[in-house]
């Protein structure tokens, strides 16, 4: 019964885990499949976590705090398009400069407005993403298995992590459902033909990026106003680079995502929950140990199991018109 | 969509009252100091075909492009159907009846080919409607047109035929009337080739208009029912297909006349240089790309490589060229093995003598960026003679470069510029010069005279019949069949890895050729 318990208990954090990874990732998605490479992720979730913390301690709503998260990362991927886009720099060194960039401005400013050392002041109510109970788990209560798992696991998470897992589904009908989507993928192979069928490739590239802001914005709020309660320095702690490799590893593709992102999640929370355990014969296995263990497999999967991820061809390189 | 009817000038209508597809008046484009187009006139009837011929750099993609609204004209104005359009970018192009193949086709690779004819040209923000009619509408145009694809079928799992058909397809469901058409032929096979003339031939009855750029005069005097020249960025004459010559137009391209036969003598093949058996090659995914070929050459002897590009005859050139290893078989020059197999590399391949000019000379023959003489020593530059152990001799390398631009005519005479700075016709040549000049006992070229005008094809057709005679091999891979047929003493011709067959130059015909390059070997039927 306790390994059950257990069990659930890793799924659980698992899940919360991969909403975050999710939010990241399909942000990426969508850069990445108009050919803007974007290693600002963690930049993104950076800021857009300080923006909320910030944000919802002021004004006391989570939701206006989710809002100051979107905007600031919108901001920074504007920055990152700017650069990218219209100035057709490199596109890795502006991500990495955009990390940079929000790592130390998130403190800068924390410190100048709050003075905790970079800390936002802890919100609560109102101002904060609060676990929300599913309507039915009563009812369902008395189910075997059903029961438990739909009260552990499916229920009692924040709004975030439900929007999460709804960007999935969203974000492959956007892809192979409509026009702009077909465009999308289009500009990120081959920017020629969408510039003869006569779209703009700047504005597409645009478009996607700020999408990509939009989306991190969500993944930052939900670090700083739904998972904790106020914004730390350096809270990401390198989720961006793993969405990045999750999204390697899920090729692009939206419900691949969702699987890589479970994966990397569920890991992570394996991790957490067996810190200090003793296998026999071996002893205690270090935590530094048991803490690398994601990145190690992050690794190793990425090397051996992707085969050939083909990013999108024209990925990282400027659009400029023949001749 | 910024079509205007306010017509300035007076309008030419032909014989039948019609006004032309499309008129060209007094257009110019400069970029910086260099002048592309030069007051261009130029008129074209509805419901013909008409070809632009010229060199590369002669203006002619540029004058396309303005057309097609990739460029704005310095001055000068357009008229459609008699009416005066301003095309400010593809999308004005395509409103006003204007299609285009690229010779780099503009298709999205890892999607469908309905998603590629859609793209653009959507119904609205969700695609299901927009395929739907595409489906029905592509259908009734393979009817019409004879231009049947599988509208499922992802575009990088068609032939390079077929995508071509998706380019066309692209632009007539865009409803073009007009379409242009750049260097189509060039990946094409002889008998593709005749087939896209017919789909000319039917897009003509049904209206259309045709407009045809190559460098390919047997492909003009075929089709076309009129013809332009251009050269250094003017129009310098327009006249009826059926009251010119081959000869007349290479002539007017390049302003003085050209020998379009190569002239040499036959061939005193002399003992075996390159010996090749039963060679295999597998490319980086693992595909079998030369399926156990084995050849000869002979010291005095050009032997030329048909075949339609991506046929294993690149993987045959950089194989025996060191840069790639061959699963098994062996290499052997002047008899010498030279262990293809395993521990080959360009450097042991060129100290047994051979020399490679190899086929996409940007990526492998020269270095962009680098001044003309440090391309003169490329691979050759810790050579005893270019190099004293750690530091290189400048000065004889100087002098050697300078040299060599004399002998091989590199205009303009200055080591110090840069590679990249170069006509494609110099580029070749210093690729050439750097390679003929050891005096090699085997030259492997690949598509000697891509990309370069002709003026110089002459020139390095020249280099190369002179080295034959002085008693060398060579390999030519070319996928130009006019030049295999000219240069050749002995004809071999891929298909998918084998060799499908082998012709004497002087007893065989481009039809046949086509054929073997098809993989139809009749004689062995």
């Amino acid at each position: 019964m306790e390994t059950i318990e257990l069990a659930i208990q890793v799924l659980d954090s698992g899940l919360r885990l991969t909403a975050l990874l999710l939010f990241a990732c399909l942000a990426g998605l969508f850069s990445e499949r108009s050919g803007i490479f974007d290693i600002g992720l963690e930049g993104k979730l950076l800021g857009a976590a300080f923006a909320a913390g910030a944000g919802a301690a002021v004004t006391g709503s989570a939701w206006l705090g989710l809002l100051c998260g979107i905007g600031v990362s919108v901001v920074l991927s504007l920055m990152h398009g700017l650069a990218s886009i219209t100035f057709r720099g490199n596109q890795i060194i502006s991500g990495v400069a955009i990390n940079f960039l929000a790592a130390g401005m998130a403190i800068l400013f924390g410190q100048a407005w709050f003075g905790r050392g970079g800390n936002t002041p802890s919100v609560t109510g109102a101002a904060k993403f609060n676990d929300i109970s599913l309507p039915l788990v009563d009812t369902l209560n008395n189910v075997p298995v059903i029961g438990m798992l739909y009260r552990e696991l499916i229920s009692g998470h924040t709004i975030l992590v439900y929007i999460a897992f709804a960007f999935v589904p969203l974000t492959w009908f956007i892809l192979f459902r409509t026009r702009f989507g077909l465009r999308l993928r289009a500009v990120g192979e081959c920017p020629e033909a969408v510039d003869t069928a006569g779209i703009s490739v700047i504005w597409l590239r645009y478009r996607a990026v700020i999408i990509c802001g939009i989306l991190c914005g969500f993944g930052g709020a939900y670090l700083s106003i739904s998972q904790n309660s106020f914004f730390v320095r350096d809270m990401s702690a390198g989720k961006g680079f793993v969405a990045l490799a999750a999204l390697i590893f899920a090729r692009w593709m939206p419900f691949n995502a969702l699987v890589s992102c479970l994966l990397f999640g569920i890991l992570e929370a394996s991790a957490i929950a067996f810190q200090g355990i003793t296998i026999p014969g071996i002893g205690e296995i270090p935590v530094q140990f048991i803490q690398a263990l994601p990145y190690i497999l992050t690794v190793i999967l990425l090397a051996g199991f992707v085969g050939k991820a083909v990013p999108p061809k024209a990925g990282g390189v400027p659009y400029v018109k023949e001749r | 969509m910024q079509t205007q009817t306010t017509a300035t000038r007076q309008q030419l209508p032909d014989a039948a009252g019609e006004p032309p597809a499309i008129e060209l008046i007094g257009i110019n484009k400069s970029f910086g100091n260099v002048r592309a187009n030069r007051d261009i006139d130029l008129s074209i009837k509805k419901g013909s075909i008409h070809g632009i011929v010229g060199e590369n750099g002669a203006g002619k993609s540029t004058l396309m492009s303005i057309l097609y609204g990739f460029y704005q004209a310095d001055s000068g104005e357009i008229k459609v159907n008699g009416k005066k359009v301003h095309i400010a970018g593809p999308r004005a192009a395509i409103a006003a009846g204007i299609g285009m193949v690229h010779q780099h086709f503009m298709l999205v690779e890892n999607i469908s080919v309905l998603e590629n004819v859609v793209l653009g040209a959507e119904d609205g923000p969700w695609l299901k409607g927009s395929l739907d009619r595409a489906r029905t509408h592509l259908e009734k145009l393979a009817r019409e047109y004879e231009l049947e694809v599988d509208p499922d079928a992802l575009i990088c799992d068609l032939s390079v035929g077929f995508q071509q058909r998706v380019e066309i397809l692209k632009a007539l469901y865009r409803g073009a009337d007009i379409l242009i058409l750049d260097e189509p032929t060039g990946v094409l096979t002889p008998s593709q080739a005749d087939h896209l003339f017919q789909i000319f031939e039917q897009l003509k009855q049904q209206g259309k208009t045709i407009i045809l750029i190559t460098h390919k005069l047997r492909e003009i005097m075929a089709v076309t029912d009129t013809v332009s020249v251009m050269r250094q960025g003017a129009m310098t004459a327009e006249v009826k297909t059926s009251e010119t010559s081959p000869a007349q137009l290479a002539e007017l391209m390049v302003g003085r006349p050209i020998l379009m036969r190569v002239e040499k003598t036959k061939s005193q093949p002399g003992e075996p240089i390159l010996q090749v058996d039963d060679l295999r090659v597998f490319n980086q995914q693992g595909v079998e790309r030369i399926k156990g070929i084995s050849l000869s050459v002979h010291a005095g002897e050009i032997v030329g490589v048909a075949g339609v590009a991506g046929n294993g005859q690149s993987e045959l050139l950089e194989t025996i060229a060191g840069i790639r290893h061959a699963k098994s078989g062996t290499v052997r020059i002047g008899g010498v093995a030279a262990g293809v197999t395993g521990n080959s590399n360009a450097k042991t391949l060129r100290h047994l003598g051979v020399s490679h000019v190899p086929e996409d000379r940007h990526k492998m023959g020269m270095i962009g960026p680098f001044e003309e003489w440090e391309n003169s020593v490329l691979g050759l530059h810790d050579e005893p003679e270019n190099s004293g152990g750690f530091i290189m001799k400048i000065q004889t390398i100087l002098q050697h470069a300078d040299d060599q631009m004399q002998r091989y005519d590199i205009r303009p005479p200055n080591v110090h510029l840069r590679a990249e700075n170069f006509s494609g016709g110099n580029q070749q040549k210093i690729v050439l010069a750097r390679e003929i000049d050891r005096e090699p006992q085997l030259l492997l070229i690949g598509q000697p005279t891509r990309g370069v005008d002709i003026g110089a094809i002459e020139f390095i057709h020249k280099q190369i019949i002179e080295l034959r005679d002085r008693g060398n091999a060579i390999l030519l891979v070319s996928v130009e069949l006019e030049e295999i047929m000219s240069l050749s003493d002995r004809i071999i011709v891929m298909f998918d890895g084998h060799i499908s067959g082998e012709r004497d130059p002087e007893f065989t015909n481009e039809k046949e050729l086509g054929l073997l390059m098809a993989g139809i070997n009749e004689a062995a039927q």
